[in-house]
């Protein structure tokens, strides 16, 4: 396995910088500002994969509610982008000016406590964070502690994710419901509906993508990576060595719900608005074949897979729009049955053998084509531990 | 609000509203015995449940409008060719997606969920591809129709009565077949383990792929039931998906019984909040309601085997 | 995009056109198409308009769950453009369109809008269905300043200099409605039912205060979530409450399960004991609903398929002849097909392409050759039209049964109603 010593081993450091150097500087001069800000939105599904690459990669925690947190995080953001473009000055036609417009349509006439305080940045910018951080540890406290995993976990997530969405569309007094919360321009007074506006964006998500990758990095090159492997494979061993298995799991619950509310804020600030329809169930089961496709142990997979699926989808939709549910459907099958370690485990298999020896620091890792097998209801197999040092 | 009213209105009202739960009892046990019989004896997750019944829901339409042009004098007793179609359709459909893709994944549950969901995907365009994007009307017979008069002012819907008598006829048939046949001790012996099973001679490739046919089946004939009661479209299957797999999973895995008292106390709960309350409040206290007793309980209401 | 030609040039073109022009048109009178007038004067702005072609967008949903509802539209908008081309194109120009999926996904429609207005330059977009579409789309055409033309019926609530609204806002269908079945039907008492979400929720808070302004009772409102099968529950409490008129505003799959519960219940709409009236139902759901379930409502619409003028019936000729003889049309069906008409009208008057000018070319413009007779275009953008309300038919037609004289207004922000 890699030395736990340093935090970004060669091997890792090439990947890393390979991946700097496709989105800071081959994207923005590759394509125009529609399709940049199209790639940064992609970047913004990559905070998501990230989060579950930990989460459910190393954790074997499968979440299928992740879009609950994206949201959350989104519709923080908005709430403060929606505040500032509802100024009494630009809302003066509406029956009660100084409040957002879908308040103004439900006949709501001042606005509840809990909107006033995303007046502030720092509160949002807190909030964005905190609060699905907050949401996710009631959930992984109430779930693991009683030990609730597996596939018992992911099915409540789902139902997290339906009742989320229910309470969304209902309240639209206070969330614009189905609608969502749209046309959101400025953010302290900088317009951020310009080109210019977006490519400023497209690095700002750059920047937190990359400091949430070192952080995941970290995570995983350190003891607390290697106990969440072990209790992925054998959680009672991990138990009875006397560590509190139900602690680690909703640590990194937690964390990769903090990585997606990042990402739902990003989201927010580059398409504009935000909406219930990325918080329900599809969405969220969407970006988790974003991570498989990556490589579910893979942390720079996650973001290559979440371009990567995004970018067909696109492109398919644009000119086969039947085409790609068959394809997309065939992705998920394909990625579960053909390759489950994803795009990763396909370059760990081909390419990595065939790279200079100086490339691989350490010991040559062990890709095995065929998952392990496992005894009933346990979480998803994967290759052999050692493999699990592996970008 | 009931100050207005007579005694006897009263009761009748309530006896209404008893039936309506009760007819909600037998739609989602109709729904939750397939997915119950596949997730609860195999651990397998099975997201594309929903599209099983949608296929058993346009067998049907094609067997009205085959009775209409070509046997329109049989055309009131089409709907029982249309269940039993549907139970074959579907059951040969999920023994090729067994066969083709779900043997593999027997050991991984949270596989099992992503092939499955990526098949819905599938499965959802073949229907819009093949079929339309627009919904179907599915024509009942003129017997299936209306209401049924019990006492004066009591009425209950033929087509609740229909799903009623359906749901216990196939639990009952489903009980003696688990625990009273052959082959189910098979497969309870499979599930139990699968190494002895095998070492004692019993194909549990065999009986695997026969258990999952066995629940698509049943989801085929849920869903040709439902033609009734709702709409036939390319993605109609999502409606009923996670109701369904909260009854499973409230119920426990690997309990049959459990299923259906999970289906019986949700469908009470659902029906006398919405009764009450509004009907979106009553869905999301009845979702909060299950999530919070799982999390007190995570193994179901019955479970019978120990979970990890 | 082709650069303006010097200006000598252009107007030596120009005057060469009309001169070319002048005799031509009055040899053969009226129909006869004279030398278009050049890019330069008709396109200032940059949009995809050459000499002989202009472009424009259809956005709908081709796949997903509102792909049921919106393939219509998509039939209506290219029907309404070939029958352009074929009568000589806008300014003398054969229209071109580019279609993009938006997939039943909000971001999917804004994404795909930018793409039609900044990528492909296209001078108008016909587009969307529901109103979460539109709302996420409509930033996108202010910003870039292009021009959509909405065919659904909705909550009102909006006036966007960059859409013109084809379908009836909340008022035009509901109040006139109201009055109707409390005139012809002596309702006295309603149970309000409707979808969780803006439209119905809006509709019915519309219909709420024009009941009460009435001195009639509203007995029960009640919403259920998008998606909602079960709705025993709901139609014991109507018993219950024993309302003259039930007016439902359920949508999507709910439609379905809805109607035929409400007939399992043993509640025949015919006898209109309670009285069905609603506002969300067109032939096109009625083929999933099954005429036989929802025979004996009643509906408030701009538009029935079973029409009787002559507009209509050529309409529906060529309707069937392009997409089958099977197919239903449906409200939003035909306010779709209005849309390529009403763009052709705003640009001829203008002379010219850009979004601007045709903005302000639109209000006032007339449409007599409309399937649902006539409509005139709005200050506010939408459109004058009639109310008309129908009964349907175990055929899943609709049977007209009323029809307002006069054109109703639209007021997409009424007083008193908010």
């Amino acid at each position: 396995m890699n030395s736990s010593n340093t935090l970004l081993p060669r091997r890792d450091w090439i990947g890393f910088a390979l991946l700097a150097v496709l989105l800071i500087i081959v994207l923005p001069l590759a394509l125009d500002a529609f399709r940049l800000n199209l790639a940064g939105k992609y970047l913004t599904y990559a905070f998501v994969a990230l989060g579950l690459v930990l989460c459910w990669g190393y954790g074997g925690v499968l979440s299928l509610g992740q879009g609950v947190f994206f949201g959350l995080g989104g519709y923080c953001m908005a709430m403060f982008l929606k505040l500032e473009s509802s100024d009494p000055e630009s809302t003066r036609i509406q029956s009660t000016p100084g409040i957002p417009d879908f308040m103004d349509w439900n006949q709501i006439t001042e606005l509840p406590w809990w909107w006033e305080l995303f007046y502030s940045l720092p509160f949002t910018l807190l909030a964005v964070v905190l609060i699905p951080v907050l949401f996710a540890w009631v959930i992984g406290v109430a779930m693991f502690k009683r030990r609730v995993g597996g596939v018992y976990f992911a099915i409540i997530t789902q139902a997290i994710a339906a009742i989320l969405t229910i309470l969304i569309i209902g309240q639209q007094g206070y969330t614009g419901g189905v609608n969502g919360i749209t046309d959101l321009r400025t953010l302290m007074g900088w317009d951020i509906r310009t080109d210019a506006a977006k490519q400023a964006l497209y690095f700002v998500c750059v920047a937190l993508l990359f400091l949430c990758l070192l952080v995941a990095q970290f995570v995983r090159n350190n003891k607390v990576g290697r106990l969440l492997v072990a209790i992925r494979e054998r959680e009672d061993r991990v138990r009875f060595s006397g560590y509190d298995v139900a602690n680690f799991k909703v640590f990194v619950f937690c964390l990769a719900a903090a990585f997606s509310a990042i990402g739902g804020a990003m989201f927010t600030l580059q398409v504009g608005f935000m909406s219930p329809s990325f918080v329900g169930i599809v969405p969220s089961i969407e970006m988790v074949i974003f991570c498989a496709v990556g490589g579910r142990l893979s942390l720079l997979g996650a973001v290559y897979g979440a371009l990567l699926v995004n970018w067909t989808k696109t492109t398919f939709s644009e000119s086969f729009p039947e085409l790609w549910l068959f394809a997309m459907g065939g992705l998920f099958i394909a990625v579960v049955l053909a390759f489950p370690n994803g795009l990763a485990g396909l370059f760990q298999q081909h390419i990595a053998p065939r790279l200079p020896n100086w490339y691989r620091s350490g010991p040559p890792t062990v890709a095995s084509a065929a998952p392990a097998p496992q005894p009933p209801l346990a979480e998803p197999s994967k290759p052999t531990a050692s493999n699990a040092g592996t970008l | 609000m009931f100050s207005e009213y007579s005694g006897s209105e009263l009761v009748s009202i309530f006896a209404m509203q008893g039936f309506a739960g009760l007819i909600l009892f037998a739609v989602l046990v109709l729904m939750a015995l397939g997915l119950a019989i596949i997730f609860g004896q195999m651990g397998v997750i099975n997201m594309a449940h929903g599209e099983f019944m949608i296929l058993g829901a346009y067998i049907t339409y094609f067997t009205s409008m085959l009775f209409a042009s070509q046997f329109p004098d049989l055309f009131a007793g089409y709907f029982f060719v249309a269940m039993a179609l549907a139970f074959v359709a579907t059951f040969a459909l999920g023994t090729l997606v067994e066969w083709s893709m779900i043997r593999f994944l027997y050991r991984r549950p949270l596989d099992t969920l992503l092939a499955t969901w990526g098949l819905s995907l599938i499965l959802q365009q073949f229907y819009r591809s093949v079929f339309g994007a627009r919904e179907v009307g599915v024509t009942i017979p003129e017997w299936m129709m209306g209401s049924y008069a019990i006492t004066d002012t009591i009425e209950i819907p033929i087509n609740g009565i229909f799903v009623m008598i359906l749901t216990l006829v196939i639990a009952t048939w489903l009980y003696f077949l688990m625990y009273r046949s052959n082959w189910g001790k098979q497969v309870r012996a499979v599930v139990q383990n699968r190494p002895m099973a095998a070492a004692v001679g019993i194909n549990t490739e065999k009986v695997d792929r026969l258990t999952f046919g066995l629940g698509c089946g049943i989801a085929g004939v849920a869903g040709s039931a439902f033609t009734m009661i709702g709409s036939t479209g390319p993605t109609s299957g999502q409606l009923y998906i996670v109701d369904t797999f909260l009854v499973v999973v409230f119920g426990g895995a690997g309990s049959l019984l459990g299923t259906i008292v999970s289906a019986f106390g949700i469908s009470q709960a659902q029906s006398t909040m919405e009764f009450f309350l509004s009907g979106s409040m009553a869905k999301v206290l009845t979702l909060l309601t299950v999530v919070g007793v799982l999390m007190l309980r995570p193994q179901g209401l019955l479970a019978l085997k120990i979970r990890k | 995009m082709k650069h303006p030609p010097p200006p000598l040039d252009r107007r030596r073109r120009r005057l060469t056109g009309w001169l070319a022009a002048l005799p031509l048109s009055l040899a053969l009178g009226q129909g006869v198409v004279a030398a278009p007038p050049p890019t330069a004067e008709v396109n200032s702005t940059g949009l995809a308009v050459t000499d002989d072609s202009v472009t424009v967008g259809i956005l709908h949903s081709v796949t997903g769950t509102m792909a049921i509802s919106e393939t219509g539209s998509v039939q209506a908008e290219k029907l309404a453009i070939d029958q352009i081309n074929a009568m000589g194109g806008v300014l003398g120009r054969k229209i071109d369109y580019i279609q993009e999926d938006g997939a039943s996904d909000w971001p999917t429609f804004a994404e795909k809008a930018k793409k039609l207005l900044v990528n492909d330059k296209v001078a108008a977009v016909f587009g969307c269905w529901t109103s979460a579409s539109r709302k996420a789309v409509l930033p996108v055409f202010e910003q870039y300043n292009g021009m959509l033309y909405y065919p659904t019926f909705y909550e009102g609530l909006e006036q966007s200099p960059n859409v013109i609204y084809t379908g009836q806002e909340a008022t035009q269908q509901i109040i006139a409605g109201i009055d109707w079945v409390v005139r012809e039907k002596g309702a006295k008492t309603f149970y309000l039912l409707g979808s969780d979400y803006i439209w119905p929720r809006t509709s019915n808070k519309i219909a709420r205060k024009h009941i009460e302004k009435l001195g009639l009772k509203v007995v029960g409102e009640e919403y259920y979530p998008l998606g909602h099968t079960q709705f025993n529950s709901v139609i014991n409490k109507i018993k219950l409450r024993k309302p003259d008129v039930i007016y439902a505003i359920v949508v999507g799959g709910s439609n379905v399960a809805f109607y035929k519960q409400l007939k399992a219940a043993g509640i025949d709409m015919t006898k209109e004991n309670p009285l069905v009236l609603t506002i969300s139902v067109t032939e096109d759901e009625i083929l999933g609903i099954g005429g036989e379930n929802i025979v004996g409502a009643y509906a408030a619409m701009k538009y029935f398929q079973s029409l009787d003028n002559a507009n209509n019936a050529a309409f529906v000729k060529a309707f069937k002849a392009k997409w089958g003889d099977d197919i239903v049309i449906g409200d939003v069906t035909q306010a779709a097909y209005l849309g390529p008409w009403l763009w052709k009208a705003a640009v001829e008057k203008a002379g010219s392409f850009d979004v601007d000018k045709v903005r302000e070319a639109s209000p006032g413009i007339e449409l007599t050759t409309a399937p649902e007779g006539y409509v005139r275009v709005h200050e506010n953008h939408h459109l004058w039209s009639k109310t008309r309300i129908g009964r349907a038919k175990r055929d899943g037609q609709y049977e007209l049964v009323f029809e307002t004289e006069e054109l109703m207004e639209p007021d997409p922000f009424p007083e008193g109603y908010q």
